[in-house]
C-alpha cells in the first residue's frame, strides 16, 4: 500500500474519527453499544455499506448531474441498506431480531452521506474505497471500545458470557444502571473524546 | 374527544417520548449545530416544518402503494403485493424532497440562515430522527390526522431540546472547562446529563 | 457541470432501475430462506414458552420439528372460546386474518396499541402420553416502547398458573427492553399465578425486585430501565388474559370440557 493510501485508511482512527472529531454516526454509537454482539454486527454492516457507497458514488461522480445529486446518494445508499438488511434476515436472523429498526437507520447515519459528499464526491474510486474502509474502522473503534466498557460495567458480561460475577447471583459486582441507559453511553463518548484530545493537543477546540 | 386523543398524543411526543432525548434520534446535528442559540433556533423550526410535512406524506405513501393489499384501487389484481420492502427508499425520497424544497425556500427568503446552517441543512434528509419519525408512524399505524399530530409533535420535542442545549452551552463560555474536554466532549456530557433529566417524564401515564 | 434536463431524467431513471433490480433480486432470492427462519423461530420460541427447551440449547431444524410434536395447534373462536376443527391451523394466516374486515374486528380501547382483534386465533395444546393436557400455549401482542412485541404466555392445565412468558419478535432498545429475551427475567415467570381467587387478571411487572413465586404470585420483577416495556408487558397480559381476549377459552377449559 503505498502512503497516500495507508494514510487515508488509518487517518481516520485517531487524527480524524468520524466520532470524535467530524462529529458524524452518533445515533447509532449510543442505541446499539449495549451490548458487544450487536455493537459487531452494525459495525460489520456500516463498513459493508460505507465501503460500496463510496465506491459506487465514486464511480458515478463526473456523471452525477448536481440538482439531484444528494437524492441520488440516498438512493445509492438506501438500496445498499436494504441488501444488507435481506442479508442478515436470512443469515443472522435471532441478531437481525436485536437490531431491529437501526439496520434501517444505517442510511441516516451521517458518516455515509457525509463521506459521500466529502470525499467520494471528489476522490477515485479506489482512494474512495479506502476513505470508505478507513472511516468504517474508526467508527467501529468507538464503538467496539463504547460496547466493551457499556456491557462490562452494566452487565458484568461480554458477548453474553459473565465475566464479573454479579451481586444477584452470589457474586460481588453490582450492574451499574446507568451505563444501560444511553446516558451512560454519552458520558463514556464524553470520556474518550477528552482522552484523545488529551493525548492529540491539536484537535482541541478554541474558545468552546 | 377526539380532541383529547390528538393532545394527549402531542404531549406525550414532546415530553414523554422526545425524539432526541428519550430515543436519541437526530444527534449530528443536535450536536454540532448547538454553539449558539439563534442558529439552534433556525435548524430546529426546519427540522419542525420537515417532520409536519413528511409524516403525514409517508402515510400516505404506505397506506396506498407499499401496505399488503394497497395497490388494489389501481387495478384488482393487484391485490397480493407487498411492497413494504421499498418502504426505506420511498420515506428517505419524499424527505429528500422535502429538504431541497426547504434549501431553496431559505436560500431565497433568508440567505443568512441558510449560510449560517451551512453543510447542516441538506444534512437534515439524513437527520435520523426525520427518517425515525416515519418508521415510527408506521410500525405504530397511525391514521393521518395522527401523522400529522405525531410529526408536529416531534418537531418540537426535538426544538426545544436542541434550543435548551444550546441555551446551556452558551452560558458554559464562562465557565473553565479543561481544554481537551472543551466544545465536542463537553456538549456529550451535558446531553447525557439532560438525558437523565428527561427520564423524569417517562413515569407520566397519558 | 451543467447537465441538460433530458439527461439528468434518463441518469436518474437508469439509476432508480438499477437499484430497483437489486433490491428486488435479493428480497426474492432470500425470502424463502428468511421465511423458513421465521417460522422454525416460531417453533422455537412455542418450545421455548412451554420449556421444552432450553435457552442454551442448540437445535438442528429436524430435532425441533421433533420435538414439536407433542404441541397441537388448534384454532379457536376468540368470542365463544370454542375449538373450530373446520379450520386448518398450519394453513390458517392469522396476520392476513386481523387486517381483513370479514373475518376481524375492531378492538375496544386498550392500552397495548392493538388496533383489531381476530374472530380465530391459533393457540396450542400440549398433551402428555396418556392425552392428558399438561399446558395450553397462548399467542399475545401488544406494545413495548418502539415496537410491538409479539410472544407467547404458556399457562399450566389448570389455567391459572403460567409456565412462561417468551416474545419472539420485538423491536425494543438492546439492553433495555430488549432484556425481555434475557433468560434470567424469563425464568422468574414460572410459577406466578395469573388470576387471584376471585378471577380477576391480576398478574404485573413491578419496579424493582419480586420475591420467588411463592412470596409475590402475582407479581414479577421489572425491567432495569425498561420502565415503559415493563408497562407494555403488564398492559398485554392483562388484555388478553381478560374478556375481550382469551377469557371465553379459558373459561371453557375450566368447565372441564375436554376439547373436541
Amino acid at each position: 500500500m503505498n502512503n497516500l493510501a495507508r494514510k487515508t485508511v488509518l487517518d481516520p482512527l485517531f487524527e480524524n474519527n468520524p466520532i470524535t472529531l467530524q462529529v458524524l454516526g452518533i445515533c447509532s454509537a449510543l442505541a446499539v453499544t449495549t451490548k458487544m454482539e450487536t455493537s459487531m454486527v452494525m459495525c460489520g454492516a456500516v463498513i459493508f455499506v460505507l465501503t460500496f457507497s463510496n465506491l459506487t458514488i465514486s464511480l458515478l461522480r463526473n456523471n452525477i448531474p448536481s440538482s439531484i445529486r444528494i437524492i441520488i446518494q440516498l438512493t445509492i445508499i438506501s438500496s445498499l441498506v436494504i441488501i444488507a438488511d435481506q442479508f442478515l434476515k436470512a443469515y443472522l436472523y435471532d441478531i437481525s431480531k436485536q437490531l431491529s429498526v437501526f439496520v434501517g437507520l444505517i442510511i441516516t447515519n451521517c458518516i455515509i452521506m457525509g463521506r459521500a459528499e466529502a470525499f467520494a464526491m471528489q476522490n477515485e474510486p479506489t482512494m474512495s474505497l479506502m476513505d470508505g474502509l478507513g472511516n468504517g474502522f474508526g467508527y467501529s473503534l468507538v464503538l467496539i471500545a463504547t460496547g466493551f466498557l457499556r456491557e462490562l460495567l452494566g452487565a458484568g458480561k461480554l458477548f453474553g458470557y459473565k465475566v464479573l460475577p454479579l451481586a444477584t447471583e452470589g457474586g460481588w459486582y453490582t450492574p451499574n444502571g446507568m451505563m444501560v441507559t444511553s446516558a451512560g453511553a454519552f458520558f463514556i463518548i464524553g470520556g474518550f473524546i477528552w482522552a484523545l484530545r488529551t493525548w492529540k493537543k491539536d484537535q482541541v477546540e478554541e474558545e468552546g | 374527544m377526539i380532541l383529547e386523543h390528538y393532545l394527549s398524543l402531542m404531549v406525550k411526543t414532546i415530553f414523554v417520548e422526545n425524539m432526541a432525548l428519550a430515543f436519541f434520534l437526530g444527534m449530528c446535528s443536535f450536536v454540532a449545530v448547538s454553539k449558539k442559540v439563534s442558529t439552534a433556533l433556525g435548524l430546529g423550526l426546519a427540522v419542525i416544518f420537515v417532520l409536519t410535512v413528511t409524516v403525514p406524506m409517508n402515510n400516505i405513501l404506505f397506506n396506498f402503494v407499499l401496505k399488503e393489499g394497497s395497490l388494489v384501487w389501481l387495478h384488482p389484481n393487484l391485490a397480493t403485493y407487498d411492497l413494504t420492502f421499498l418502504g426505506f427508499l420511498c420515506y428517505i425520497g419524499t424527505i429528500a424532497a422535502m429538504v431541497q424544497i426547504v434549501e431553496m425556500t431559505l436560500d431565497r427568503f433568508v440567505p443568512t440562515l441558510y449560510s449560517a446552517l451551512g453543510v447542516f441543512l441538506p444534512l437534515i434528509a439524513v437527520n435520523c430522527a426525520i427518517l425515525g419519525a416515519s418508521l415510527f408512524m408506521v410500525e405504530r399505524d397511525y391514521s393521518f390526522g395522527e401523522s400529522i399530530v405525531f410529526g408536529l409533535g416531534s418537531g418540537i420535542g426535538w426544538f426545544l431540546a436542541i434550543v435548551a442545549l444550546a441555551s446551556i452551552r452558551e452560558r458554559m463560555r464562562y465557565s473553565n472547562v479543561p481544554p481537551a474536554l472543551r466544545g465536542l466532549g463537553m456538549t456529550f456530557i451535558l446531553t447525557g446529563l439532560m438525558a437523565i433529566g428527561f427520564m423524569a417524564f417517562s413515569g407520566i401515564q397519558l | 457541470m451543467q447537465h441538460s434536463s433530458l439527461y439528468t431524467i434518463v441518469f436518474a431513471g437508469i439509476v432508480c432501475v438499477v437499484c430497483a433490480i437489486l433490491v428486488s433480486s435479493s428480497v426474492v432470492s432470500l425470502s424463502t430462506l428468511q421465511q423458513t427462519n421465521a417460522a422454525l423461530d416460531k417453533r422455537k420460541n412455542v418450545l421455548l414458552a412451554a420449556g421444552l427447551v432450553q435457552p442454551s440449547e442448540k437445535l438442528t431444524p429436524a430435532e425441533l420439528n421433533d420435538r414439536f410434536r407433542v404441541i397441537e395447534p388448534v384454532v379457536i373462536e376468540m368470542a365463544t372460546g370454542m375449538i373450530v376443527p373446520e379450520i386448518d391451523p398450519s394453513s390458517f394466516n392469522q396476520r392476513k386474518s386481523v387486517n381483513d374486515p370479514k373475518t376481524s374486528q375492531v378492538a375496544p380501547p386498550n392500552s397495548s396499541r392493538i388496533s383489531r382483534l381476530p374472530n380465530h386465533t391459533v393457540v396450542y395444546q400440549v398433551f402428555n402420553d396418556s392425552r392428558e393436557l399438561q399446558m395450553i400455549i397462548l399467542p399475545i401482542e401488544g406494545y413495548g416502547l418502539w415496537s410491538t412485541l409479539y410472544g407467547f404466555l404458556a399457562l399450566g392445565a389448570d389455567t391459572k398458573t403460567i409456565r412462561g412468558l417468551t416474545y419472539y419478535q420485538h423491536g425494543e432498545t438492546p439492553g433495555l427492553g430488549g432484556e425481555v429475551d434475557n433468560p434470567s427475567w424469563k425464568a422468574r415467570w414460572p410459577g406466578r399465578v395469573a388470576f387471584d381467587d376471585n378471577g380477576q387478571v391480576v398478574i404485573e411487572v413491578i419496579k424493582g425486585r419480586a420475591g420467588s413465586p411463592q412470596e409475590s404470585p402475582y407479581q414479577v420483577d421489572g425491567l432495569a430501565g425498561a420502565t415503559i416495556t415493563s408497562r407494555g408487558v403488564t398492559n398485554m397480559l392483562q388484555f388478553w388474559l381478560g374478556k375481550n381476549g382469551y377469557r371465553p377459552y379459558l373459561e371453557k377449559l375450566r368447565e372441564k370440557q375436554p376439547p373436541s
